[in-house]
């Protein structure tokens, strides 16, 4: 079943992939295409170098484009971003989600500041990994501490990657310094950058429920949502978006009380809302991870169709 | 054939012969300098008494400029000062929002096509007070064509109502510390900084191969170069497709093209290693004319665009920390690789926090691969203090300061972006000479204008544009000055036993002025006047452009 058209006629959403050199980010896109399941994801590098695309995905390969397995495709955008961007608004088929890996000296907000003001984009979130074995080693180097406490600054996900290789208590102790410097992050500990598609990208929201629950691992769990109609769009999404709920992500339709209805979008303790007119009933998908999120608030907010 | 040139008087920039009466040229070399008798030793020649009036000196070398000021020059010029166009045309400076407007009108009046693009450069509200420039200004000259003016730091862009349409920008809810919104909730029409100005740019003619030079432009620049007294230029961020190269190869070879162009590739969009084999095929393809096989990295972004990395306390205002354009990781593998293969590595800093990232990077790097003479130079390098300078010495490194900055935005540092401790020490060429760095200046045109003559003027008086000196104790003298745009920069070239002097051996590169820099004043440097240049011996009248 296809997203319905108003959203695929919409603006082409963009996870800004931030983190640090090292961090996993071209591990985690790897993944992401080996599990793009017919999404048509097209992840943009700064340059090509050391191949950022595992040799069996790569189908071929030119100066600025790979084309990968599945209809997905990877370029690089050198010079010049915001043109870049341009461009694959404009290919055609178009992708359904891009992927932007920055660079590990990039401020994610800044980028992301500069992909809203392009029509025909809007920013999904920006997911941050960190590797939790040097972390805090690089937050206090004196040439890049700024920079990679500005990027936890702009995260709205915090992948905390490679925790195999670091004992229990120093990652508690890391946790703990992220919470500090970012009280309110959304954690997600992961090991060789290996996160679901759906905590990265909103458009796996829209796939069908089986591949849903193919994909997510026990530890996270997605519901949905059929919520009585709020007061404004705005407040359900601040509440989705709250800490004390603790989701992850949410993503869906909703009716609010003058009978208009919106699309809300929900990442770590970012929403946004616009207005809608979908084909498909009122739902909202929730993506919770244990420990973390308060299924019973969540489900006091709406009839849950149960667990999936 | 041999020709010996007369002249009022030869500086030669050598220590053997500081000044001669006349110099012998063969086969585009100098064969000497001295007396006639001296240089009729050398068998038959012909006397050429066409400088008899004239002052020789090196041709000047201008070790950090863009060749696309060349096509810079095919858009509007805006600018606050006179400057003088490749054509010899002096645009008078525009010194109110009314002049640049009514400029802008008059080059609006003379497009053919209704939806042309009006494309204007160097423009900087600074000079106005600061009163900055709104779309609703722009659009007293058009709302039908876009129009777009570029600042003279090339980090801001102004445009009218028009091209904001077309960018798709003229609506409420833009949330951007680049995009200033007016009462209405618009935006302004004001674009800073490169995120905000490329999707803009492409609709106000400034298309996305600018920082490429075009053949036009190429050839354009060859004629500032001529009225500027240089004959060996930088390029010193070109992108080099094989396009491009073989376009450069074939302007730079023709008959009368007037100077030298060493150009740098830029390190973007590659790994380091793709960078160096590039780097080095390159190389294999130099001509006498066009010089190939240097990188250039940029570390940071700018003091002025509060975009430059500063260490402790930080930009003067409380703007927070600037931006790294490279990772630390990928400038040591860039360094080490370069020095591995014999690469010449110029690195841009404007903040000395940079600065420090490219001593200790360059420090690691050299205990892999010691180097007795690599000479890598830091480029602007505005706030380095003497330390760093010392720092540079040990190294072996050169520095290349923009001396011009003081006057154009000298009175800007002081209030707002260093303070004024720091800039009155900013590009301190007395301490990079008294610490041993090799040293050069330059004008990284099209930022500032092409002319070595002034940038020395600018080392050596060191005001700014409201009348302020700023920082005597960096002040140079005008020997040093003048050594600093011949040899000074040649050396950062490693070209110095081929240009930078007037010595048997060398290149018969000249400028021909027509006042002695040496006996003006160190006041009236900027006014020497060119007549023109001589490059490999050939003979380039600035009247004959």
């Amino acid at each position: 079943m296809n997203p319905a058209p108003e959203i695929a006629r919409a603006l082409l959403p963009l996870t800004i992939l931030g983190g640090y050199l090292g961090s996993g980010k071209t591990t985690l896109v790897n993944h992401l295409l080996r599990n793009a399941n017919g999404l048509k994801l097209a992840v943009l590098v700064n340059e090509f170098g050391d191949l950022p695309i595992d040799q069996d995905l790569i189908e071929a390969q030119g100066d600025d484009l790979i084309s990968i397995a599945g209809g997905c495709v990877c370029c690089s955008y050198g010079n010049d971003l915001t043109l870049a961007l341009i461009d694959l608004a404009n290919m055609d088929p178009r992708p359904d989600h891009v992927i932007l890996e920055a660079s590990g000296v990039a401020i994610p907000g800044a980028i992301s500041a500069a992909i809203n003001l392009l029509p025909g984009y809007r920013t999904d979130g920006i997911v941050l990994l960190a590797d939790a074995e040097t972390i805090r080693t690089t937050a206090a180097d004196r040439y890049m501490g700024d920079t990679v406490l500005r990027q936890l600054a702009d995260a709205d996900l915090i992948l905390l990657n490679k925790c195999d290789l670091v004992d229990q208590g120093a990652l508690d102790q890391t946790r703990s310094w992220l919470t500090q410097q970012k009280p309110e992050a959304l954690i997600v500990e992961t090991v060789r950058a290996i996160a679901p598609p759906q905590v990265v990208m909103d458009s796996f929201l829209d796939r069908p429920r089986d591949a849903l629950r193919l994909h997510l691992p026990d530890e996270f769990e997605s519901r949905t949502l059929y919520p009585a109609p709020p007061k404004t769009a705005t407040d359900l999404a601040q509440v989705l978006a709250s800490e004390s709920l603790g989701l992850v992500r949410a993503k869906g339709f909703v009716t609010v009380a003058n009978g208009t209805r919106h699309l809300i979008q929900v990442v770590g303790r970012r929403w946004q809302t616009s207005p809608a007119r979908p084909k498909t009933p009122d739902a909202i998908v929730c993506l919770g991870l244990d420990n973390r999120t308060d299924w019973n608030a969540v489900e006091a907010l709406g009839l849950s169709a149960g667990v999936e | 054939m041999t020709v010996i040139y007369s002249a009022k008087k030869i500086i030669t920039m050598g220590r053997n012969r500081p000044t001669a009466s006349h110099v012998a040229v063969r086969d585009g070399r100098i064969l000497g300098v001295g007396t006639l008798e001296e240089l009729s030793g050398w068998g038959e020649a012909v006397l050429d008494e066409r400088f008899a009036d004239k002052v020789l000196m090196p041709g000047l070398i201008e070790g950090h400029a863009h060749t696309m000021e060349g096509s810079f020059w095919q858009f509007t010029y805006c600018g606050f000062f006179d400057r003088v166009d490749p054509d010899g045309k002096s645009w008078v400076g525009a010194k109110t929002i009314e002049e640049v407007l009514d400029r802008l009108s008059k080059a609006e009046a003379l497009l053919e096509d209704p939806d042309a693009p009006l494309s204007g450069w160097q423009l900087d509200p600074l000079f106005f007070n600061n009163k900055r420039v709104t779309r609703q200004d722009l659009d007293s000259v058009s709302t039908t064509r876009p129009i777009g003016v570029l600042h003279a730091s090339g980090h801001i862009l102004n445009v009218n109502t028009k091209a904001l349409e077309l960018g798709g920008m003229l609506k409420p809810g833009i949330n951007h510390p680049g995009v200033p919104l007016g009462d209405d909730g618009l935006p302004t029409g004001e674009l800073k900084g490169p995120e905000v100005m490329s999707p803009l740019g492409i609709h106000v003619g400034f298309d996305r191969d600018l920082q490429a030079c075009d053949e036009s432009g190429l050839k354009a620049f060859g004629k500032l170069c001529v009225r500027a007294g240089v004959t060996t230029t930088t390029d010193l961020a070109a992108r080099l497709n094989p396009e491009a190269v073989d376009m450069m190869l074939e302007v730079t070879g023709a008959d009368r093209y007037p100077a030298r162009v060493v150009a740098l590739r830029y390190f973007m969009g590659m790994t380091p290693q793709e960078l160096i084999d590039e780097v080095l095929a390159l190389k294999a393809r130099s001509t006498d004319r066009l010089r190939l096989g240097r990188i250039k990295v940029v570390t940071d972004g700018s003091i002025q665009g509060f975009s430059a990395r500063l260490r402790w306390p930080g930009y003067y205002n409380g703007a927070a920390n600037g931006l790294w354009y490279v990772s630390p990781q990928q400038l040591s593998e860039v360094l080490k690789l370069a020095l591995k293969n014999d690469v010449m590595v110029h690195t841009h800093t404007n903040g000395d926090e940079a600065t420090d990232l490219v001593l200790d990077t360059l420090d690691e790097a050299l205990k892999e691969h010691p180097s007795r003479d690599h000479r890598f130079t830091i480029q602007h390098c505005q706030l380095a203090d003497s330390s760093q300078f010392h720092r540079m010495a040990k190294l072996g490194m050169c520095v290349n300061l923009f001396a011009n900055h003081h006057f154009y935005w000298g009175d800007e540092h002081y209030r707002l972006t260093v303070g004024p401790e720091r800039a009155e020490r900013m590009n301190a060429c007395a301490t990079a000479l008294a610490m041993g760095v090799p040293m050069a200046i330059h004008s990284d045109a099209p930022i500032t204008p092409l002319a070595p003559l002034f940038t020395a003027w600018c080392a050596v008086n060191r005001i700014t544009a409201s009348g302020r000196t700023q920082g005597h104790s960096e002040k140079i003298g005008v020997a040093e000055a003048l050594y600093a745009i011949t040899m000074g920069a040649a050396y950062t070239l490693k070209l110095e036993h081929e240009v930078g002097s007037i010595e048997v051996g060398k290149r018969a590169d000249f400028a021909v002025l027509e006042d002695d820099p040496t006996e003006i004043g160190g006041e009236k440097l900027k006014d020497v006047r060119v007549w023109g240049t001589v490059q490999d011996g050939r003979i380039f009248p600035v009247a004959d452009l």
